[in-house]
């Protein structure tokens, strides 16, 4: 049993836990923070009296006021600027992007400034900042509302990108994040934040530096995050039905991403399967696929298969957009592929 | 008919009173039908609606010639009717079908007609400003004399897209008109709670470009304002501003708890409902009557119930087509590549 097996194990065997929303996890990380931290404030569009696009800082500018709880006026690039000024100056500021799709606006400041401001100012000024935003597609909000650009952002050398897709990753990773004196983007993709799950009552920041292996099998290696977890375990029960032993890792952080995980994975099963709910062409899927071919080709069994959203605009229409994204039958599918089976 | 406005008479005949009250009541059954479809889940995404906002679509969009072009919000399906593009079109898009003016990509936040001119609605705030830029420069380069009207919110202006294109607009001389919607709130921040100044004759005026602010819930008062705005920039004289004062009586999208406002503050707007009291002032002036009113409410609601049956039995885009149109004359193997 790895330290991963472990943290799981631990996590279900916690004498006190609590239901809550992925959405009231996200809250308690952001409650947590501003309670624990002087220096950290939220700062974003309707994050105070709106309470938040998805609710999830409602009730915060209650409790911490309006100069920790911080509502913007629709400026991206302004107060994404802001925050990295005020990290810059001795604040850690968590800046809330309503969605991955606005963050586009930001992404000058983003790239130009916050990624490379250590670089250029020779290890003077680093920027110990947040940027939270939601990700991800399959509510029917059509082609300018259902990005998953994270694997994008995981391009930019000097940005670390987090992908929470469990209620203890959204609670806990925050406050990691807050500890490193770099940017962090946290990543939460939109469709989970309504759903349950229990978490231990006591927490702590959480590790951001490896992959997890969330179900164990020696067959095949099926590799995800974020809100594809979900749909790949289940594909994962699927293929176990027919006698399939599926590896299940969820990556969490995607830039750095945690070669070893995977690479002790595929020296085990031999066979791999990414799950991205990103685009295929110049993905993070493509970036794991060739680290493995770079890594681990002499022990696959099969060439690597990916399972992706299709190379279009996402429509609007239920049905296209389903088609659109990965799916528990072509994970299983492509799961079969590379087995031969 | 002329009718005593704050600032200066306007005239209206019996034929173009009845036609702008009946734009207004279409549109507002239009959207009264979808929030039904959506609590019905058959209509999905976000869906903002206008409803109080009509007499501003009403009152501009049929002063603008076939050649003009118009972009959008989100919040556009009042400009979309008006413009023409028909409410079974409307209706099917937002059905996600085939025979939507967006063919079932676009939904409620995306109307889009070539024909009628209509660049869009644009989900992103601020997002249509520098389209508009372009579609006004093409113009200007070729010597047409259309106008591009570009729809925005209040919250817009906040954006630095409305800033950067203010000034080049002004720069260029570009035939633009800015009709900045301002029904108060950007989601669940008022106005004066997001931007310092909230004057935006002031701003425009940074710009040197010339304003003018209507009360946007008299559409006699939009249409003489617009016409007014529109002579100037065809007469070759540069971009306008144009603030509609506004509100909407509905949630931001089909629902929020309206935890930023007040109950009373709405029920205040509710009593300068665009169309009851143009309504009323219609039936004062014995211009029109009762029956004639109810006519057109019937006629509004004949015809969304049969945009609603015309959606329905649309069908929808077979799933083979779903990668077209990334590239324009690429087949869909083509396009997977
Ligand atoms: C760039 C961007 N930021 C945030 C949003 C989310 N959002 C959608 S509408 C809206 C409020 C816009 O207010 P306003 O411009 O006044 O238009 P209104 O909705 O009142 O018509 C917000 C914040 C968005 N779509 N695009
Ligand atoms: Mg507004």
């Amino acid at each position: 049993m790895n330290s991963t097996h472990v943290a799981l194990a631990e996590a279900a065997t916690a004498q006190t836990t609590t239901r809550l929303t992925f959405r009231e996890a996200a809250r308690a990380g952001l409650r947590d923070a501003l309670a624990r931290d002087e220096r950290v404030f939220l700062m974003g569009e309707d994050v105070g009296h709106y309470g938040g696009c998805f609710a999830v800082s409602l009730g915060l500018l209650a409790e911490f006021g309006p100069e920790r709880v911080r509502d913007t006026p629709l400026s991206e690039s302004a107060f994404v600027g802001a925050g990295i000024g005020a990290a810059l100056a001795g604040m850690r500021p968590i800046v809330e992007i309503m969605t991955v799709n606005f963050s586009l606006l930001a992404l000058d400041q983003i790239l130009n400034n916050a990624a490379t401001i250590l670089h250029m100012s020779g290890g003077q000024f680093n920027v110990p900042l947040v940027i939270r935003m939601a990700t991800g597609g399959g509510r029917q909000l059509a082609a300018q509302h259902s990005h998953s650009l994270e694997g994008w952002y995981a391009h930019i050398p000097g940005l670390r990108v987090l992908t929470p897709a469990t209620h203890e990753d959204v609670r806990g990773m925050l406050w990691t994040a807050l500890e490193d004196p770099d940017p962090v983007l946290i990543f939460e993709n939109a469709a989970l934040y309504p759903v349950e799950a229990s978490v231990p009552v006591e927490w702590s920041p959480v590790d951001i530096d490896h992959a997890v292996v969330r179900r164990s099998g020696s067959d095949v290696t099926l590799i995800t995050y974020g809100g594809s977890l979900y749909k790949t375990l289940q594909a994962a029960d699927e293929l176990a039905a027919h006698g399939i032993q599926a590896d299940v890792i969820d990556l969490r952080t995607l830039r750095p991403l945690d070669d070893a995980t995977i690479f002790e994975s595929i020296a085990r099963t031999h066979r791999a399967v990414i799950i991205d709910e990103g685009w295929r062409s110049g993905g993070i899927s493509a970036e794991i696929g060739m680290r493995i071919m770079e890594n681990r080709f002499y022990d696959l069994d099969a060439p690597v298969e990916r399972v992706c959203s299709a190379e279009v605009p996402m429509p609007y229409a239920a049905h296209l957009e389903q088609a659109a994204l990965p799916q528990v039958a072509g994970i299983v599918a492509a799961a079969r592929r590379v087995i031969g089976g | 008919m002329t009718i005593q406005l704050s600032h200066e008479p306007v005239t209206v005949d019996r034929d173009h009173a009845l036609q702008l009250l009946g734009e207004m009541l279409r549109i507002r059954r239009f959207e009264e039908t979808c929030a039904e479809l959506y609590m019905a889940a058959r209509v999905r995404g976000f869906v903002h609606l206008c409803i109080g906002q009509e007499a501003i679509s009403a009152g501009l969009i049929p002063l603008l010639t076939p050649e003009d072009r118009i972009v959008s919000t989100y919040r556009e399906h009042g400009h979309a009717l008006a413009r023409g593009i028909s409410a079974n079109a409307c209706m099917a898009e937002m059905f996600g079908k085939v025979d939507g003016c967006s063919r079932g990509r676009g939904g409620s936040m995306h109307l889009f007609d070539a024909q009628k001119r209509f660049y869009g609605g644009n989900a992103i705030v601020g997002g249509g400003l520098p389209l508009a830029v372009g579609t006004a420069l093409a113009d200007k380069l070729q010597h047409e004399p259309n106008v591009t009207v570009c729809f925005f919110g209040d919250g817009a202006v906040a954006e630095g897209e409305f800033h950067e294109c203010m000034n080049l607009a002004a720069l260029w001389r570009l035939p633009l008109l800015f009709a900045c919607e301002n029904n108060l709130y950007a989601m669940g921040t008022a106005l004066e709670r997001a931007q310092a100044q909230t004057d935006r004759l002031v701003k425009a005026a940074g710009y040197h470009v010339p304003a003018e602010s209507v009360d946007g819930m008299d559409v006699l008062a939009v249409a003489s304002a617009a016409q007014r705005a529109i002579d100037f920039i065809r007469a070759g004289n540069g971009p306008y501003l144009l603030e509609l004062r506004t509100y909407r009586f509905r949630a931001h999208s089909m629902y929020d708890p309206e935890l930023y406002r007040d109950k009373q503050e709405v029920e205040q707007w509710k009593q300068r409902d665009p169309i009851d009291t143009f309504a009323a002032r219609l039936l004062q002036a014995g211009l029109v009557t009762d029956a004639e009113i109810e006519q057109l409410r019937q006629a509004a609601a004949d015809e969304m119930a049969a945009a609603v049956a015309f959606a329905e039995a649309s069908p929808l885009e077979p799933v083979e087509q779903l990668t077209r149109w990334v590239y324009s004359d690429a087949t869909p193997e083509e396009q997977e590549r």
